[in-house]
Formats: structure tokens, sequence, C-alpha cells
């Protein structure tokens, strides 16, 4: 044995031992890299488990007489009919509202601002309202929509709610554009400046159709989360219980999540685990159609780029 | 309109001219412009400010009408700075300022109130990469002369304008497909074509073969000939011996140290420049010392 | 193609003369442009002023000492005790039994995804997990409520109430999993390769660097995800409203609690008239929940900010 060997052997690079450090080290690698695994696929499965539980408690009540039935205190004769119009109601009059204001905001913070200490918080501020938890905006709806505002919007009314939602759903409308914005080159922003055109000639001719469809997939999975909001409309003094059809813009009215949460807590099984799977699986219907929507458009979008 | 003859008697007072009159002027393009030639420039102390980076330094140099002048130097030396600085394009960066006048003829584009976006029409600008808007052809060059207010014959000025741009025999039967598939050559001459259809007193180019294969540049360089007859031409060139084909005048532009801000060297005929400049710095590029 | 000079410009005429109609658009334009922004800032103030209001209205009932301290929350009754803490503490519950899913769930998951998976398979992973966040929270309540508590009660905890506060917050750690691992994955995959291989070149396996080098250098971006975690979880209703109850109480996890959310939707549910001190109690609770949102969400944007300095 080398001089140097026998050195190597005294720093304590164990001989024996070191080869069984490893073997025990990579074991633990193995149950590591099973741990991960799994560990991703806890929420898939337990997705999947609800999906089904929801699937056999409600697909077998689910019929052309549900969706066009009223509420009722009988389970066989209850319908979504009324909050499933408020819901479309809802979802139309947030549309209306939020999708040009999130996008002029957009528009202005990306092509107008300046890198002024206002500007920049209005930036901040804009992100400070993404994480507000959405009962907080219910709150406000009810103390300016429905109170202070009871004159214009007739108090806990359809407008009220949509209002509500969409001051909620701003901040994603706004960001999501303006991702859709910042990906045109500057290029073509100087090639319309060159011919002598104003800024807003640029921004409509251009900009905006390049960026729509872009934007257009965030605003729809904004709106689709809209649809699917349950506490800040009630807050906003949405019904619980709607035995007629909102009939317009100052309507009272009520919307799917809500009748599922009423349903829910009803004492008896053919409500809380029946019925209310059978709203739960219409909701998931329509949230995968928008979402699909908004998928498919991204991706017929991306291809064009 | 005629530049040449007032060029020697101008005064710096006469810069300072009642701005009210400026903006009526501005209003109407050149009346009766058929064949007439074009306005001349004259850059007067121009410096140009990325915040507070100082880009290009008291710049002076008078550009004659109808003639094409090269604006060379090595990279980085202030040359795209101070061409954008023609049509006002500089400023549309956040924090960009430029100072000292630049005259179109007899206004001050930086007067107090003139309108930039007026002046863009009027001294147009062609880019170094093309960028022809994702619109048909057709629209690529329209959509400049409509928000301009053009009520004329529409179909009449693309065709007229592609014409100019030796562009209309290669698109006329496809003017509705879209301006993106056109090959590079093509795009850079559509985006010659629509700069025309403003009808520009000026033209400013930014390097605008270099993005392009030679045929497309020995194409574009021959409507540099023509073009000169009808309008005001600025090229800034990397390329020194397209510089000297098809100038007429040649402006040097030079940094001394990493950090300086560009100056214009040099500035005469295009012939002395390239054969007996003045200044040393301005030979050894010419000749290829440095670039 | 030669072109000659005199066909080169149009008659004067045909061009429309410069308008000033067209700088009054212009600048009409851009003051609606600027509106459509400010009305973020008026939402922000919205709520801060609508909080306010009521929040001091009430204070003027019933004491903030009280408010803060005391250790009953029976605010329907007509001689009331208004502790917030209770519902404070209802809210801590849950929150905290979620985050003791959703923070190893989500870290591992984020680790798999960036240290582990094929590009592949991270590239349709992700967003599978995105559904989980998209699921509206109404269909987690039932779900706690009508399969996770029998479930539980049927193995586990045979003395479980039918509202609790333990199904309540394993279903909210579910749905907060893409949030952590999202973020978390984010941070971790920004680390630059050359930390990984400097690892690797001494010997070290797969897990150690991913532990012991990685997570380490993604530290703050991974805090940020949790705090963001905790604050998705501070803010939910409906899945604590359903399956944690209404009861005020200092439960434990096998017991009802009422959070702070829910209180303020079951006064709503309800027919509260406006000006009556019920109705000031949810604007009161509305503001704590606010304040504890707001620094939870400044703690964790100023932890974004430090991890974007270490790379950027």
């Amino acid at each position: 044995m080398t001089k140097g060997s026998t050195q190597a052997t005294q720093k304590g690079a164990q001989g024996p031992d070191f080869k069984t450090s490893t073997s025990v080290r990579y074991g633990l690698d193995r149950v590591f890299a099973a741990l991960v695994f799994v560990a991703t696929l806890i929420g898939l499965v337990v997705l999947a488990v609800l999906l089904v539980d929801v699937a056999k408690d409600g697909v077998p009540l689910l019929s052309w007489s549900f969706i066009t039935s009223f509420p009722s205190s009988i389970p066989t004769s209850a319908g979504i009919y009324p909050v499933l119009l408020g819901s479309l109601w809802l979802l139309a009059l947030t549309a209306l509202i939020s999708v040009p204001l999130g996008i002029g905001a957009a528009v202005y913070l990306e092509e107008y601002a300046t890198d002024t200490w206002l500007n920049r918080l209005v930036e901040v501020n804009i992100s400070n309202l993404a994480g507000v938890p959405s009962i907080i905006y219910g709150l406000l709806g009810l103390g300016i929509f429905v109170n202070l505002l009871r004159p214009i919007t007739g108090g806990p009314s359809l407008i009220s709610g949509a209002l509500t939602l969409s001051l909620l759903i701003l901040p994603v409308i706004i960001i999501a554009t303006r991702e859709a914005l910042r990906a045109i080159p500057d290029t073509v922003r100087e090639g319309g400046f060159a011919l002598g055109a104003t800024r807003w000639e640029v921004i409509g001719s251009h900009l905006l159709p390049m960026a729509l469809p872009g934007a257009l997939t965030g605003t729809i999975l904004a709106l689709s989360r809209a649809i699917g909001e349950t506490a800040p409309l009630i807050v906003v003094g949405a019904a619980t219980y709607l035995t007629f059809a909102p009939d317009g813009p100052l309507s009272r009215y009520s919307a799917l999540p809500i009748q599922i949460y009423y349903w829910v807590s009803q004492p008896q099984p053919e409500f809380q685990v029946g019925l209310a799977a059978a709203g739960i699986v219409v909701l998931m219907a329509v949230l995968i159609l928008t979402n699909s929507f908004a998928v498919w458009l991204r991706n017929r979008y991306q291809r064009r780029i | 309109m005629d530049y040449e003859k007032t060029g020697e008697e101008r005064r710096v007072s006469e810069i300072s001219r009642d701005h009210r009159d400026t903006r009526e002027r501005f209003e109407e393009p050149p009346s009766g412009t058929q064949g007439t030639p074009a306005s001349g420039m004259r850059v007067e102390n121009l410096s140009a400010y990325y915040g507070s980076f100082k880009a290009i330094t008291d710049v002076s140099l008078d550009i004659q009408a109808n003639k094409v002048t090269a604006i060379i130097g090595p990279s980085g030396c202030g040359k795209s700075t101070f061409i954008r600085c023609l049509n006002r394009l500089h400023e549309v960066v956040p924090g960009a300022r430029a100072e000292g006048s630049v005259m179109l003829g007899e206004q001050n584009i930086y007067g107090k109130n003139t309108d930039p976006v007026n002046i863009r029409r009027r001294i147009g600008m062609v880019f170094q990469k093309p960028n022809p808007f994702s619109k048909s052809v057709y629209e690529n060059v329209a959509w400049g002369a409509r928000i301009n207010g053009y009520r004329g014959d529409m179909d009449e000025l693309v065709e007229r304008s592609l014409r100019q741009a030796a562009l209309w025999d290669e698109v006329k039967d496809r003017l509705k497909e879209s301006g993106l598939g056109l090959s590079g050559g093509q795009q850079q001459r559509l985006c010659i074509a629509r700069t025309l259809a403003v009808e520009p007193e000026v033209i400013l180019m930014d390097e605008p073969a270099s993005a392009l294969d030679p045929v497309s540049t020995q194409k574009i360089e021959d409507t540099m000939d023509e073009l000169k007859q009808s309008y005001t031409v600025v090229i800034v060139t990397h390329n020194m011996q397209q510089a000297a084909r098809i100038s007429d005048y040649t402006g040097f532009f030079y940094i001394e140290n990493m950090g300086d801000p560009g100056r214009l060297w040099e500035f005469d005929d295009t012939e002395k420049m390239f054969s007996n400049p003045d200044r040393k710095e301005t030979e050894d590029y010419v000749t290829g010392r440095f670039g | 193609m030669a072109v000659e000079a005199r066909d080169v410009r149009s008659e004067a005429g045909v061009w429309r003369r410069e308008s000033r109609a067209r700088h009054f658009r212009e600048r009409a334009i851009k003051v609606v442009f600027t509106a459509c922004a400010y009305v973020s800032v008026l939402t922000t103030f919205g709520i801060v002023f609508v909080l306010i209001f009521e929040t001091v209205g009430f204070f003027r009932q019933v004491s903030i000492v009280e408010f803060l301290t005391s250790t009953q929350w029976s605010a329907s009754f007509a001689n009331g005790e208004f502790g917030v803490m209770v519902l404070v503490y209802g809210t801590l519950l849950t929150t905290l039994i979620a985050m003791l899913v959703a923070l190893p769930v989500g870290l591992l998951a984020a680790i798999f995804l960036s240290e582990y998976a094929s590009s592949r398979l991270r590239r349709w992973l992700k967003p599978a997990l995105e559904v989980l966040a998209g699921v509206p929270t109404i269909v987690y309540g039932y779900f706690a409520l009508t399969f996770v508590t029998p479930l539980l009660r049927d193995t586990i905890f045979p003395n479980i109430q039918i509202f609790n506060a333990l199904s309540a917050g394993l279903v909210m750690g579910i749905m907060i999993i893409p949030t952590i691992a999202s973020v978390s994955e984010d941070s971790l995959y920004a680390v630059p390769r050359s930390l990984r291989e400097g690892a690797y070149a001494l010997g070290a396996t797969k897990r150690e660097v991913a532990t012991r080098v990685v997570v380490p250098a993604a530290l703050s971006g991974i805090v940020a995800s949790v705090v963001l975690g905790i604050s998705r979880a501070v803010g939910e209703t409906m899945i604590v409203a359903v399956a944690a109850g209404q009861l005020a109480q200092f439960g434990g996890p096998l017991e009802s609690v009422q959070t702070m959310t829910a209180y303020i939707v079951q006064v709503a549910s309800g027919d509260t008239a406006r000006g009556t001190l019920t109705y000031q109690t949810i604007f009161a609770v509305g503001m704590t929940l606010f304040v504890i949102t707001l620094l939870l969400n400044i703690i964790s944007y100023w932890f974004v900010r430090r991890f974007r300095e270490t790379y950027e």
C-alpha cells in the first residue's frame, strides 16, 4: 500500500462504510423519487374521485325537466331553470362590463402610461386586487352597489351582482391583455407611427386585433371563474331560493352555484347529495365547455404566430 | 419650397419664426406638387438623449432636396438615433428627447406647436427589418393613406405606390393576400410602397437592405435613383460601397471613446468623402481600416 | 421600372385637411383608457371606504378591546359577545390543516415537475394540476361534506362530527396544491443549471441535488408560494361554510368551527337590515380578514421581489 492511499483512507473516505452509505443514499433516492411522483398524482387522484362521486350521484338525476323546472321543496320535481338563467344573465352582463374595462385599462398601462410613480402605483394596486378574497368584493358590492347606489341598481339585482363580479375578475383580464400586448414586437408600432399615425390609430388598427386572441383566452378563463363564484353573490343579495326567472338587469336573481349551496345545506340526502350533485354536473359541464373553448382559442392563436 | 436658394441667407433668428403659422402650414401637403421637387432639411445643433444618456451631440448638416444623403459610421455612433430624430420617431421611446432644431423646408419640426404625427407623414421611414402589417398587401399600402384622410381613388394610389417601389408586377395578382406572405425583399419594397402612399417629402431609410439578399438589395438600390427625382432621401448604411454607389452626399458619424455621444465627424460630397476626405478617421473608415 | 416624376403626387385637395377633430378624438380616447385603468384604483378605494365606514359604526357600539380579546362570538344574540378571535381561530385552524396537506404535497409535486419529469410530461401535467384550482369551491364544499366526512367517520375517526374543521381543511389543502406547486415549480425551474451541475460533479445524487441545492436556492420563491397559499386558504369561503359548519367555538379538528368568511356568508344569506349591528359585524369581520390578507400579500410580494433579484 502506498503512502498516498493510506492517507486517503485515514482522511475519512471510509472504505467499507463508504460503500454502505452509498447504497443507503441510493435507497433514499428511490424512495424520494417515488414520493414526488405520488405527490404529483395525489391531487389528480382526489380530483378523479371527486368527479366520479359527483357523477355517480348527479348523472342519474339529469333530465330535460331538471333543466327546465323551478326549484321546489319536492325533490323529484326540482330543477335549475331560473338559476341557470340567472347564471347566464350574470355571465352576459359581467362580460359586457368587465371586458371593455379590462382591455381599456391594459391598453392604457401598456401603450400610454409613462413610468411615473402614479402609474406604478396603479400597477401595484392591480396586482394587489388580484389577491383580495372574493368575499371582500362581495362586501364592496353590498356597500356600494346594493346600498349606496340602490336608486340606480335596484338593490340586490342582477346588475349589482354583475358589477361585483366584474370588479372581481377585472385584474385577471387586465393581466392577460397586457401579456398579449407585450408579445407584439415594437416594430409594428414603429411602422405605424412612421406613417404619421396617431397612437390610437396604431392601437386600434394593429395592436388590438393582434392582441385580441390572446387577451380573449385569459378573459374567457376569467369569466368561467366568475360562473363558479358563490360567496360574493350571496353577500350581494342573490337569492338562495328563487321561484321566478329573472327578467331584466334590475331583477332579483340567483345563480347555479348558489342553488347548489342551498341544496347542500339541506338535511335531506335527496337534496344534499342527489340534487346538489346534479347541479354540480351541469356547472362542471358549462365550465369544461368554456375552458375548452379558451384553450382551443389559444392554440389557434399560437399557430398563427 | 426651393430650399437651395434660401439656404445661404438663413439666419438663426428666422428659425424662431412665428409658430402659429407653422401649424397651419403643416396642415396642408404641398399643393400642386406634381413633379415638384421636395423639401430639403437643415439640422442645427441636434442632440439626442435616452433619459440621461446622451446618444448624439451637436449635429449640424444640410440635407439637399432631391438628393440622396448617406449616413455612415461604425456601430454605436448614433446613426440610427440621428435618423430617428429627423421624423421625431426618437421620442416615441419613453424618456427619450432631442434638443436643437431640424428644419423641413422653412419650418422647424421641433417647433413648439408642431404636431409630430403630421411630421411623420411628411417625413417617411423605412426600417432595417421589414415590418409590414399583418394585413393584405393592398391594406398595407392603403392604411397609411386612409388614416391621413386620403379622399381620392385608393386603387390608383395603391398601384402607383407599388409601381414606384418596383413591386407592382410581382404582387398585382396577390393584393388580397397577407403582406407577411411575401419574401423579405418584397416585404421591404412593400414597406417602401406604403411610405410612398402617404406622399411624403423626405424618405428616411435605416439600413433598408442590410437584412436582405443581394438581388433584393440591388432592386432597392435601383429604385433609389428614381425616388430622388421626387423625394429627398436620407439613408443610413453600413455598406460603404452602397453609400458610394447611390448617394450624392455622405455624412460620417464617429465616437472617440466608449460612452461618448456620437458626433458628425465629416460631411461632404460623396465623391470627396470616399476619395479624399479631410479627416483621418473618415479615411480610415472608408478604406476599411476599422469598421 | 422607371416612374416619372410627374406621376408621383396626387392633385391638391385630395388629402383631407388636418382636422382638430382628429386631435380631439385622440385626447378623448386617451382619457377613456386612463379612466378604465383608474377603475381599479376606485375599486380599492371602494373596498377601503366601505369597510372603514361600517367598521367605524360597529366600533361605536362594541369596544375594540372586546372585539380583539373576548373569547366568545355570539353575534346573533341580544347581549352578544363579539370576540373576533373565535372566528380568527376557525380560519387559522382550517388554514393550518390545509397547509399541512398542501405544503408537502405541493412542494414535492413541484420538485417532481422541475427535477424529475420530462418536458413532455411537464407540459401536460402542469395544466392538469391547474384544473384543481379551477374547480368551483362549492363543489369542493360538497365533496368535503358528503364524501370526505363520511369517509373519515367510517375509517379513522368514528367520533367526527358532521361539520368539522378537518374535512374542510383537507379539501382546502387539495385545492391549494396547484398554487404552491405552480409558483414553487417556477422558482425551482429558474435555478441555473450550473448550480445543479456543480453538485452532481461532487458526487451528489439526484435527491440530494434537489433537496440540498435546488430547493434552498429557490427558497424565497417557495416561501412566496406558501404565503400565497395561506392567503388563499384564509380567504376561502364556500368549503368551510359548507363543511366546517357555523358554530363559532374553539373547537378541535373533529368539531365544528366557524371561519371569518363563513360567518359573513351566514349573516348575508339571512335577511339582515342595513344599519343594524349585525349588518355592521360582517364588515368588521371583513375588515379583519382584509387586513390579514393584505399583510400576507405584502409579505409574499416582498419575497417574490427578493427572489427575482437573485437571478436577474
